[in-house]
Formats: C-alpha cells, structure tokens, sequence
C-alpha cells in the first residue's frame, strides 16, 4: 500500500509582482481556475503521482474582521501557496518536479521573497517553505492515482462488454455472466489494453510511524486524562462564556467577490475550495483549535481513511493549516458537486464537527456548546464562508469526470475481479455495480 | 400557538395558498414599465386576490410579481433592493456560472431563450390572470382597468392551456407538492426530524417566517423612521423595530420549458420494439411513476391499494432504485429523505449514524431533502397530444411544454439546489454519468464521458441501460421574481414620484 502525502509550498509575494503572478499563473488555465494538464510551466497531467494540485495566492481579504474582538489586524503580505497531493513521500516527488518543471517553478517562485531565479538551489528552498499541515484527510489512504485510473479503465472496458453480452447470456445468469468478464478481463489484459498493478508494499518506517501514532496519542491522552479533564472543565466554561461574549458578524460577501469564485466552479463533477482568516484572539481559543486539530488528524488518519468523513463522501482531500504563527488559518478541500451541495452537506450532515474546529476562528457563527448551532444558522454561516473563500488561481485533478463515490465503486469492481464471490447474490451485487 | 385564523392569509398572494386549479382559463403576461406613475396607480386598485378562503370559490383571480428590474423601475431604494437575494437581484440568466449551475448550457443556454435571456430583455412584471373556462378575455378586459394600456408595455402572453392535470408528456403533474405548516406545529429541530415528512415550515415558502433551520430567510427590512411609508408594512418579527417588505412574500421562478412529445415517445417506442407495454414500462422508469400517477415504490403501508398514496411513500425500501431507479425524474426531483441515512433506534445509534458508521458506500448520499422542497404553480402549453398518437410519424410537433413556475424563499436552496444538485447533476445518489432522462441537457463532461443515457438497477444483476437518449426538454426563457405581500404592494404603489428611476 501506497501511503499518501501532501506539500504546501508558500512566499510571501513581493511588492509589485501580483499582478504578473496571476497573469503568469493564468497561462497554465484552459478553462477559468483550471489547469490545462500539459501546460508549458508545469505539466501536471505527466506525474502520475500527482492527484490534486493548486496555487492559489492568499490574501487576508477578511484582515478587518478582527476587529471586532478589539485586536488590531497584523499585517499580511500577499502569499503564493503551491499545494500538492501525492502517492508516496514528498521528497522524491519534488525531485521529479524539479526534473521535469525547474523552469517553469523558478519562473513562477522568482515572484516570491527569498527566491532568485539564477543561482537558486531550488529542491533546498521548496522544501525551506514546505509547512506542514496540523490535519490532512485523505479519502481513502492507499489509492493511488494508477490504480484510480486502472479501476477507471476496468469499469469502463467492463461496463461496455456486460451490456454486449448481458441479453445474449440472459441476466439470470449470473455465474455465466461472471465467468465471461472473467476471461475477459484476462483477455484484455494480454492483449495490453487493462493493467491491474498489485499494490506496492507499504513502506516500513511509515506502517512503524502510523502504528506509533495510532497507539501514542489515546496512550498519551489517557495518561494525561486528570489533568485534561479539569482543564476541559474550564475550557468548557470559558468557551460558553466566550461564545456568549464574542461578537457575530453578519457580513454579505459581495456580488463581485462572489462572481470570482462561481466562475471557477461547476465546470467538472468535482470543485476546489480554499478559506482563510483570523484564529480568535486568546490562548483557550488556539489551545482549543489546536486541540481539535489534532483529533481529527488522529480521526483521519486511523478511522475516517476508507471512503468517508463522518457523513460526508465527497471530499477527496483535505487539509487544516495554521500560518502567520497560529494567528490565521487556512482550509483546503477537494469535493464533489456544486458548492451549494457542499455547504448543504456541512451544514446537515457535518455541522457539529465544522462546529467544532471553526467556532475558533473569526467570522464564524455563533456556536452553544461548540457543537450547536453555528453552521445550522444559515445565512451567517454561508456568508462567513464564502467571505473567507479565496479564488485559486490553478488547480488540476488527475481525475476530471470521476467522483469519491465513483472511485470507491471502481474499486469494489476490481475487487470483483480479484476475489472471488461466494454466492449468487454477491456476484449480483457486483454485476449490479458495473 | 396560533389558530388556524391567525394566519394572514389576508396579506398573502392567493397562490401561495392555492393552485387555483379550478381556474383553468390563464394568461400569463410578461411586462414592462413604461410610465411607473400610471403603473403604481394601476396596481393601487389592481383586485390582486389574497390567499383568504372564499365560498363559492372565486371565478377569477389575479397575481403579480416584479423582477429586480421591475422594482427599481417603480422606485423602490437600492437599500431595499439590496435586501433580496443575490439570486434575484443577478437574474436567472445574469451570470455564466448560473447557467452553467442551472444546466442552461447548449441548446438551453440563455443566448437561445425567447425571452429573459439578456439583461435587456427581463420583464418588469410578471402578472398572471386565471379565470373559469372561458372567462379570462373578460378578465383581461376587467383587470386592464383605464391606466394600464399608458403604464405597459406587453412584452410576451406567454402560451398556457389546460390539457387535464396531465404535463404533455402525459403524466400527472404536481402530485409531489409540500404541504405548509400554516401554524408552525411542526418542530424543525434534527432530532425530532429523522424522517421524511411531507410538511414544511411556512418559512421554507413565504418571506418573514421561520424557516426549516428555524431561521429567517434574508430580505429587504425598512426602518420606518427614516421611510415613513414603511409604517404600512407588517413589522419584522426577528427584528421588530423594523418593518418587512419581504414578509407574506415569496421569490417565484419561472422557466418555459418546450417539451418534445413525439420526440420522446417515438424514441421510447423504437427501445421499446414498438410493445405499447414495454414502452410504457420505460417511460415509467424514467418518470418514476406510472402513467396514471402510481409511485414505483412499493406501498408501505401493506394491504392498501397503491393508489391512494401517491404521495405518500419515501424509497427507504428501496436503496438500490430497483423499483423506481434512482436517476427517475420524481425520485431526483425529490428524493424524499430524512436528515439520517436510516432511522435511529436510541441515542447511541443516533450517534452512530451521524459519525458516519454502519453505511454502505452508496448509502446516505442524499439527506435532508427537507431544505430543498418545491412548492410548484406550472401551467402547461400547446395541444394534447396523447402517447398513442406522439408514436405516429405524423404527430403533430406543434410547440408544447410547461410554464414551470416554483415558490420558495430561498432560490439558491430551493430552485437551484433542486435544478443543480438533484436533477442536472450526472453523480445524483451515486448514478453513473446521467443526468435527468426527462429535463436533462446531453451535454457530456469535461472528460467527454458522455451522459446522454439512463440506467436502471435491475434485482437480478446488471443494471438495464437505455443509450443515446435525445434531448427531450429545453429551456426557452425564464426568470427570477418577487411576489410581494399585499401590504408590500400597497408599499409599491405610494412610492414618491421623485424616487422613480428611469424606466428602460
């Protein structure tokens, strides 16, 4: 098994390089926000390691906001972010990046602080702005963009030849229907036209890691669990005063700002999302955050792994990033369907964990309890997110036209293929699938 | 709690309220201002009927909503303007990512519409007349009264006839409608709302009330201190001091849809091999019910004829779709969930499903539809044209279809979550790029996978595929409006003279 990681290169923009940044990054596009895969500066449909990649330049459009709470906004300075979600380590895959795209990397980075496109040591400085997510989620960990596009390709091959063949074999029969995609498959594969890899083994040192993880932090938690469970106490007070205190904002994203992001949207089945604003002023607030944080990377990486997040079965990747020294934070997402599904999906399916995490950032709505209320006040909620939502400037899927659901279907098809059902009502149900 | 009377059906536009289905005469007239004095003097004595219950029943009835454009065109503040949703104040047709969200791309996109296409070309005001057979020549004559020949211009009498309360393609229409919590008996709160239940708060429909999240809608509140006109206005009950324009309101959504009658029943007929039951049977998958309005699911109350429920059933006993397949017209239009995948037996099983555990992979893909429901007023156009005779090579294509219109107070959750994510949407429920076998465009995706087919889950294995599926619906106009409450409208029409924009 293939384990999945992610990078998030960001630099600051320099004065006066903004507008030339968009324009060059917008020479990558062929459709608004889309990544043309073989465009000239970095072709990103040639790595086939590569499932999701975006830049998208940060700016604190919401820098405002706080305010509110009576701090004084700090200063940010326009930041390009290059984000990347990959099969297998990060440090070879910037190594094939750099091999197959130095200069259009330069071309792009020389708009950035701390870069000269001469004599820069390009691999030192990725990986010097590399920062490291304080959670990731990964739809299903071990998939790799290979074995997504040869599942693909096996439900298509398959799909075809089952509606040639199902009238003729009659679709009773099941066993006869099953044994010919069998041979088929094989047929297929001789001939070239299907490859089914087997999975690579899973790198020892990260199963040894993961299993430190799985099993340190309960341990540590628990040992620890006195001294949380009189702190929760007090967090728990202090944060219901907090949430009785802190003021709500209630401002409409403009229609300018709006048209941005919705001209970036619906163009596939599947959609990119990025926001960033203010953490909420206060140690309980980041302590909180953080806290949660790391719950659901634990919950992520060891329980939400295979398919869904909670309810959710859209998202392919995501990621929770603090920037600006824990004052602000940034969110990613890969998901599926319109925005307006994804919100409805926030709030009725998942609005107590969204509750949870983003109670602790400006803007946000009021919460009761941390996991009431909040996202389920609709217009303040929609409104915050949108205002926090920045446009990304490029972003490419290795997968345009495929959905979560669609790929875990894919590979209980494969499945299929491999393992051998038991009985006449588990062939159907694979039949039934194809 | 309120008593039934305490409602304000008085302040209400009659047809948030009633189909007025006995009306079968109507005329639906697209207008624009031409002089917005003569136009606020005609509608201060227009008789527009409120949602009041009359006995007998009234011959005659008369509604009106205005587009954004409308609006300002008689004076109303940008301020207030900017109270409405962002949907209504851009139009339906005013942005490329709406249409592309809405499915209006291709032969649907609003370059090709008759009317509303173009910022230039959205009317001002929506009036619709219905009357008795017969009667409604009467009633424009009555209604017209002596300002409005000075005050409109008519752009458009969109075509509307009463073919029985069938849509042409020969099915039963609007059998799948919410019914209004009036009295607001019914919690909003998740816990008390696993399941599917077929009541709505009035919120969900009309302006100024709770709605399903038990939250109020966003619209136009005035402060009456500053507008002294506004004191007319009923008061906001989330904001009190303030009075509410959009209150006993409603966004109402209008799209002529052309439909293809012989189109889809000669195609039907020729994937049928021309058996008039097979064809049928086809034809009821892709709809979700049967010609005569029985649902495919199987009853749930056992022992009872189908037929009485023809609307009430949810397709929990179905999950696969392989009695009504999920990609049926009915079942994405409205797919009748609760807020949870199944319904939980006990705090701990509750909490179970909301974190996600004890789901197949193709389970609890659409929830809480709830926050999507339609409350729809179409009228259809063009001749009948039975399926008998649509198969016949010579069946007349006269132009035929539906004047879609909904009514709900949140266009972006309602219309266009519906049109976007339910029935336009090539992954609805998990279906394999196809999009509604009725109302669908063709167009393939960006990966040129086409979607032009309709599959339906078989028990025995392999799912039945129709392919190559024509285009059967496309979309000739359309248009976002306000339908202002009573008390609104007597608001519009004292507008100052010297506030009036001019009118284009």
């Amino acid at each position: 098994m293939t384990p999945q990681s992610s990078f998030m290169i960001v630099a600051a923009v320099r004065d006066g390089q903004l507008k030339d940044l968009r324009a060059l990054l917008a020479s990558m596009n062929n459709l608004p926000g889309h990544a043309d895969p073989d465009n000239g500066l970095i072709p990103f449909g040639k790595f086939d390691r590569l499932h999701f990649a975006r830049f998208v330049i940060i700016e604190a459009r919401t820098v405002q906001e706080i305010r509110e709470f009576g701090v004084t906004p700090r200063p940010w300075q326009p930041t390009l972010a290059f984000l990347g979600d990959i099969d297998g380590d990060m440090q070879t895959f910037f190594l094939e990046l750099i091999e197959r795209a130095e200069p259009g990397l330069k071309k792009i980075f020389s708009h950035c602080e701390g870069f000269s496109e001469e004599n820069q040591d390009l691999l030192g400085w990725m990986n010097a702005n590399n920062i490291n997510a304080s959670a990731t989620y990964v739809n299903w960990i071990g998939r790799t963009v290979r074995q997504i596009h040869e599942e693909a390709a096996l439900h298509r091959s398959l799909s075809t030849y089952l509606q040639k063949i199902a009238d003729d074999v009659g679709r009773e029969n099941v066993r006869t229907l099953r044994q010919k995609l069998l041979s088929y498959v094989e047929m297929e594969k001789y001939k070239g036209r299907l490859t089914l890899t087997p999975p690579e083994p899973t790198p020892p040192e990260w199963k040894m890691r993961n299993l430190l993880h799985m099993i340190g932090v309960p341990l540590i938690l628990l040992l620890l669990s006195p001294l949380l469970l009189v702190i929760a106490l007090i967090f728990a007070l202090r944060l219901r005063m907090l949430e009785r205190s802190d003021p709500e904002l209630f401002i409409r994203p403009s229609r300018e700002h709006l048209a941005e992001l919705t001209v970036q949207e619906d163009q596939d089945v599947s959609n990119q999302y990025s926001v960033f604003g203010d953490v909420k002023p206060g140690v309980v607030r980041l302590l909180t955050f953080k806290f949660i944080l790391l719950l659901t990377d634990y919950f992520a990486r060891h329980i939400y792994n295979h398919g869904f997040l909670a309810r959710i079965k859209t998202i392919h990747f995501a990621r929770w990033v603090f920037m600006d020294n824990n004052h602000r934070v940034f969110f990613a997402s890969n998901y599926d369907g319109s925005h307006e599904s994804y919100m409805d999906d926030f709030i009725n399916k998942v609005g107590w964990g969204l509750n949870l995490t983003f109670t602790n950032g400006v803007g946000y709505p009021t919460t009761r309890w941390i996991i009431k209320e909040g996202a389920s006040r609709e217009h303040a909620f929609k409104y915050t997110q949108r205002r926090h939502q920045i446009p990304t400037e490029v972003w490419y899927k290795a997968y345009p036209g495929l959905t979560a659901v669609d790929l875990a279907r894919n590979s209980r098809i494969r499945q299929g293929v491999e393992i051998r059902q038991s009985n006449d009502a588990e062939i159907r149900e694979w039949l039934s699938l194809i | 709690m309120k008593e039934s009377s305490d409602f304000e059906f008085d302040d209400l536009q009659g047809l948030l309220r009633f189909g007025y289905g006995k009306l079968t005469d109507t005329s639906f007239m697209l207008l624009n201002i031409v002089n917005a004095e003569l136009a606020k003097k005609w509608l201060e004595t227009a008789p527009i009927s409120s949602a009041v219950t009359q006995d007998p029943p009234p011959d005659t009835a008369l509604q009106i909503a205005f587009s954004v454009e409308g609006l300002r065109a008689l004076g109303l503040e940008e301020s207030v303007v900017e109270g409405f949703s962002d949907e209504f104040i851009v139009g339906m047709a005013g942005d490329e990512s709406r249409s592309r969200r809405l499915g209006d791309v291709g032969s649907n996109a609003p370059q090709q519409w008759k009317w509303g296409g173009n910022a230039a070309q959205v009317p001002h005001v929506l009036l619709l007349l219905y009357a008795t057979k017969g009667g409604i020549n009467a009633w424009q004559k009555t209604i017209e009264g002596e300002y409005f020949s000075g005050a409109f211009q008519l752009l458009q009498e969109l075509p509307t006839l009463h073919i029985g309360d069938i849509e042409p393609f020969g099915f039963p229409d609007s059998v799948s409608q919410p019914t209004v919590d009036w009295m607001q008996r019914q919690s909003t709160d998740t816990h008390e709302r696993d399941r599917y239940s077929n009541l709505l708060a009035p919120g969900e429909i009309v302006l100024g009330y709770r709605n399903e999240y038990g939250q109020y809608t966003v619209r136009p509140l005035i402060d009456s201190r500053k507008d002294k006109l506004a004191t007319v206005l009923p008061d906001a009950e989330d904001d009190p001091p303030l009075k509410d324009f959009g209150r006993n309101g409603t966004y109402l959504v209008l799209r002529q849809l052309s439909q293809d009658v012989p189109g889809f029943w000669q195609f039907l007929d020729k994937v049928a091999d021309h058996i008039p039951e097979k064809r049928e049977r086809l034809a009821a998958a892709m709809v979700g019910r049967e010609l005569d309005g029985t649902p495919l699911v199987p009853a749930h109350i056992p022992g009872i004829s189908r037929k009485e429920y023809e609307n009430d059933f949810t397709y929990d006993q179905d999950p696969k779709g392989n009695y009504c397949p999920l990609g049926a017209h009915v079942r994405r239009s409205n797919p009748r969930t609760g807020d949870l995948p199944t319904s939980a037996c006990g705090p701990l099983d509750r909490l179970i499903k909301i974190l996600g555990f004890g789901q197949r992979p193709d389970e609890d893909l659409v929830a809480s539809s709830r926050f999507h429901r339609l409350l729809r007023r179409g009228r259809t156009y063009g001749p009948a044209l039975a399926p008998k005779d649509a198969i016949k090579p010579q069946a007349s294509v006269a132009e035929r279809g539906i004047q879609f219109i909904c009514l709900v107070g949140n266009i972006s959750r309602q219309f266009e979550f519906v049109q976007n994510a339910w029935t336009m949407n090539s992954k609805f429920d998990g279906v394999q790029d196809e999009k509604d076998p009725m109302l669908g465009n063709r167009e393939p995706l960006m990966s040129g996978e086409s979607t032009d087919h309709f599959n339906s889950p078989d028990p025995s294995g392999p799912m039945r595929t129709i392919g190559h599926l024509p285009q059967f619906v496309t979309t000739l106009g359309g248009g976002y409006f306000f339908m202002p409450g009573l008390r609104a409208l007597k608001y519009i029409s004292a507008l100052p003279a010297n506030r009036t924009g001019s009118p284009s």
